[in-house]
């Protein structure tokens, strides 16, 4: 039992970490333009600013 | 590319411009692969007046930061340089970003939702597999602490739709899933509260997550759409050279044309708003508005349209009427009547939910009025509606249809068509007669080369030089055509091009010209003209030239029990050779309204009408057929009014996508049939009281898994 009160706030906190990633790349949109995304690996040199939306 | 790109010096660090930056928006469809956007990202910042670029790959556009006084052309310049032609898109559709505002909730809907199914989920199967006392009750009330916000948060689409559905004494799908959510929720707080073996938070969270899904996948089809029409449509935020009191020129939106303004219209540019030609004559392409073929003589005095090509010579055109007053908006008061009849159409799942919600709410009903009966508790009865309720809501349903049409619709995108939303595809599946409009549609739509074979070699490399040195329309007609031919261009030098005149360049010492025949005037054809020295060596002739496969899409469209029909503007003698080629009976010179009319008497006589077309002209046709679609070359009208749009020179894509259709509405029949004998199986147990948590969890998922792999085999349908 006490092992549970430590594992369960840590398996919804790992969760929560997880949503908020999510919610995060979603607004900075980086699922704006997936197939961009999968091309871009091949573009060298890529700046930094290019990135900014 | 890459590589290239490279190579290149890259742009010094631009000291902070003092000046403010303005975002502009450009459709560039001709994006294709990594190399491009280096290419664009990096040479466009070279431009002093760009600050960044980025390059959108998914929805074809380009997003600049700019100088507030660069000129659009001076912008528009900037990508011809690189090789891309590039489209302004104005800032107009408000709309649009909404659409995409909603989907963006959606998901994060669905992540929530799948968040909170993972995490009572895992407290779930612990209770399933044995914990009891103290523990059953604190995991329960952890995930009723899960499951209450989420219900909350990612229920809203459902309760909403709902709501706005009983409001209005109607029902639909959310309303027995916004009872049973709800009911299930209530319940299993009482349960908690109660000490009771189960609860169905886990049930209720999974029911959201799938048909979230569901939802989810409806959007993104209608999203990836959009992006491709915003991308090809080329007219939106256009406008005209104007020229100002003291002689200069200035660049002005088309929204912003007022009239009494003179606009400068060059060879080979659309007309921004309708006018009076002030100076300068020219020769006019008429093709989008009226569906003729044959280009018109315009003069001084004479009055010409907005959506026209001007393709000869400069002229110079007072405006009369901007915007909402042009011809075209006529055309766009008819369009609005016609389409009220296509959003009459119910679509497959509101029509199933019109039977299936009533059919739920009665069943759950009389097992909580029948267990009640047979004499048990009022809690029991309720705990047994409610397992009714969860296992027969329609989760396989609310998957059955998007994830089908997504499947579809993707597949369609790889082979050129972009289908603008599900109802589409299923209203495409119905259709039993094609009327079909001549000029672009069954045709080109551009000038081809039509006496190619009887230029010498030698000439057609001249021809070559001097034509890729113009960006006049016959010029860019003979550039292709010759580019395909895979001739090398004639070494030629000092080209120089005169407006109206044509192309004059030196080679071998001889004085070569491209343009107009000297003989004057020849009648109604397009020709041009190479001379060498001023003798006339060969003639070219230009004709719009059926598109390479009509033959063999026409006779499969008959295969697929389809009667197609012409329903042209042009007149009978330019229309006559098409239709015999294609042997389908042709109606000749109509007019908006007579398509208008001719599509209505097809469907009263309890036709479904498969309209495809591409100008202005067409536009209420296209809205008014109960099914319709669009060539990528369409006005922007045709392409806006259209179900889908088919890309590249073949016309094949229709047939494949009529079958496509067709074959999605089978998968989708299918995945009903699949849903309604897994309630027939389910139901039963949910009446003996049998249907614990676990089995509806195993139940709901199961089904949602087999309906979404039978829409899966839509991928291999095409092949």
């Amino acid at each position: 039992m006490n092992g549970l009160l430590v594992l369960i706030p840590i398996a919804l906190l790992l969760g929560l970490l997880g949503l908020a990633a999510f919610f995060w790349s979603l607004k900075r949109g980086q699922f704006d333009d997936m197939d961009g995304a999968a091309l871009r690996i091949f573009v060298d040199d890529e700046e930094d600013k290019a990135v900014q939306p | 590319m890459s590589a290239l790109a490279n190579l290149a010096p890259r742009p010094a660090p631009r000291p902070t411009a003092p000046t403010a930056l303005v975002e502009r928006d450009f459709a560039v469809p001709d994006i294709r692969c990594a190399g491009c956007i280096s290419k664009l990202e990096q040479g466009l910042v070279r431009d002093s007046r760009i600050h960044t670029a980025r390059v959108n790959f998914t929805e074809k556009r380009v997003h600049l930061s700019c100088a507030a006084d660069a000129q659009m052309p001076e912008l528009l310049g900037a990508f011809t340089s690189l090789g891309f032609e590039a489209h302004p898109i104005g800032d107009g559709p408000r709309e649009i970003d909404a659409d995409a505002a909603n989907s963006r909730e959606l998901l994060r809907a669905v992540a929530v939702a799948g968040f909170a199914m993972m995490n009572i989920m895992l407290l779930s199967v612990s209770v399933w597999s044995g914990a009891a006392g103290v523990t059953r009750d604190l995991f329960h009330w952890l995930s009723a602490m899960i499951a209450l916000p989420t219900i909350a948060y990612a229920g809203r689409p459902f309760f909403r739709s709902a709501w706005r559905a009983v409001s209005h004494g109607t029902t639909n799908m959310d309303v027995p899933i916004s009872i049973g959510v709800t009911l299930a929720t209530a319940l299993s707080l009482y349960e908690t509260a109660t000490h009771g073996p189960h609860a169905y938070f886990d049930s209720a969270v999974m029911l959201l997550f799938f048909l979230l899904c569901g939802r989810w996948l409806d959007s993104v089809m209608r999203d990836r759409a959009r992006g491709g029409v915003t991308a090809l449509l080329r007219n939106m935020g256009t406008g005209a050279m104007v020229f100002e009191s003291d002689g200069s020129t200035r660049w002005v939106d088309a929204t912003e044309l007022d009239p009494g303004m003179v606009m400068l219209v060059a060879a080979g540019e659309r007309l921004a708003a309708d006018g009076v030609i002030v100076a300068g004559a020219s020769r006019i392409d008429l093709s989008l508005l009226t569906g003729e073929s044959a280009p018109q003589q315009a003069a001084l005095d004479d009055v010409v349209h907005a959506g026209t090509l001007n393709l000869e010579t400069p002229i110079r055109v007072r405006v009369t009427a901007a915007g909402t007053d042009t011809a075209i908006a006529d055309i766009a008061r008819l369009m609005g009547e016609a389409s009220q009849g296509k959003s009459r159409y119910v679509r497959i799942a509101d029509r199933a939910a019109k039977l299936y919600a009533p059919a739920v709410h009665a069943l759950a009903l009389l097992a909580f009025a029948g267990w009640m009966l047979a004499g048990a508790g009022w809690h029991d009865a309720l705990l047994i509606a409610v397992a009714v309720l969860i296992i027969t809501c329609p989760c396989a349903l609310g998957l059955a249809v998007p994830a089908a049409q997504i499947v579809a619709a993707g597949a369609l995108m790889k082979v050129g068509v972009l289908i603008k939303d599900g109802s589409a595809l299923e209203r495409l599946a119905e259709v039993d007669r094609a009327l079909i409009d001549k000029t672009g549609t069954l045709t080109l739509g551009r000038p081809v080369v039509s006496n190619l074979s009887e230029i010498g070699l030698e000439h057609r490399a001249l021809l070559l030089a001097l034509a890729r040195a113009s960006r006049h329309p016959l010029s860019a007609a003979l550039t292709r055509d010759l580019g395909a031919e895979k001739i090398v261009a004639a070494d030629v030098t000092n080209v120089q091009e005169t407006p109206g005149f044509g192309v004059e360049a030196e080679w071998q010492g001889h004085v070569v010209t491209l343009g107009r025949p000297q003989s004057g005037d020849a009648g109604t054809e397009l020709v041009s003209e190479l001379a060498i020295d001023m003798h006339p060596v060969a003639t070219v002739r230009f004709a719009d030239a059926l598109r390479p496969d009509a033959v063999e899409a026409i006779a499969a469209l008959d295969r697929l029990g389809i009667d197609a029909m012409i329903l042209s503007g042009d007149r009978a003698t330019a229309v006559a050779p098409v239709a015999r080629t294609l042997g389908l009976t042709a109606m000749t010179g109509m007019s908006p309204q007579d398509k208008l009319a001719t599509i209505s008497r097809h469907s009263g006589a309890g036709h479904k009408v498969l309209m495809i077309g591409d100008g202005l002209n067409d536009g209420p046709a296209l809205a008014a057929g109960h099914a319709s679609m669009a060539p990528g070359s369409a006005s922007d009208v045709g392409k806006n009014a259209s179900d889908c749009i088919f890309m590249g020179d073949r016309l094949m894509p229709v047939v494949d996508t009529i079958r496509m259709a067709r074959r999605t509405q089978a998968i989708v029949r299918q995945n009903f049939a699949l849903a309604i004998g897994y309630n027939v199986v389910a139901v039963p147990l949910a009446f003996a009281g049998l249907v614990t948590p676990l089995v509806a969890a195993l139940a709901m998922s199961g089904s949602s898994l087999i309906v979404v792999s039978n829409a899966l085999r839509l991928k291999r349908a095409l092949k």
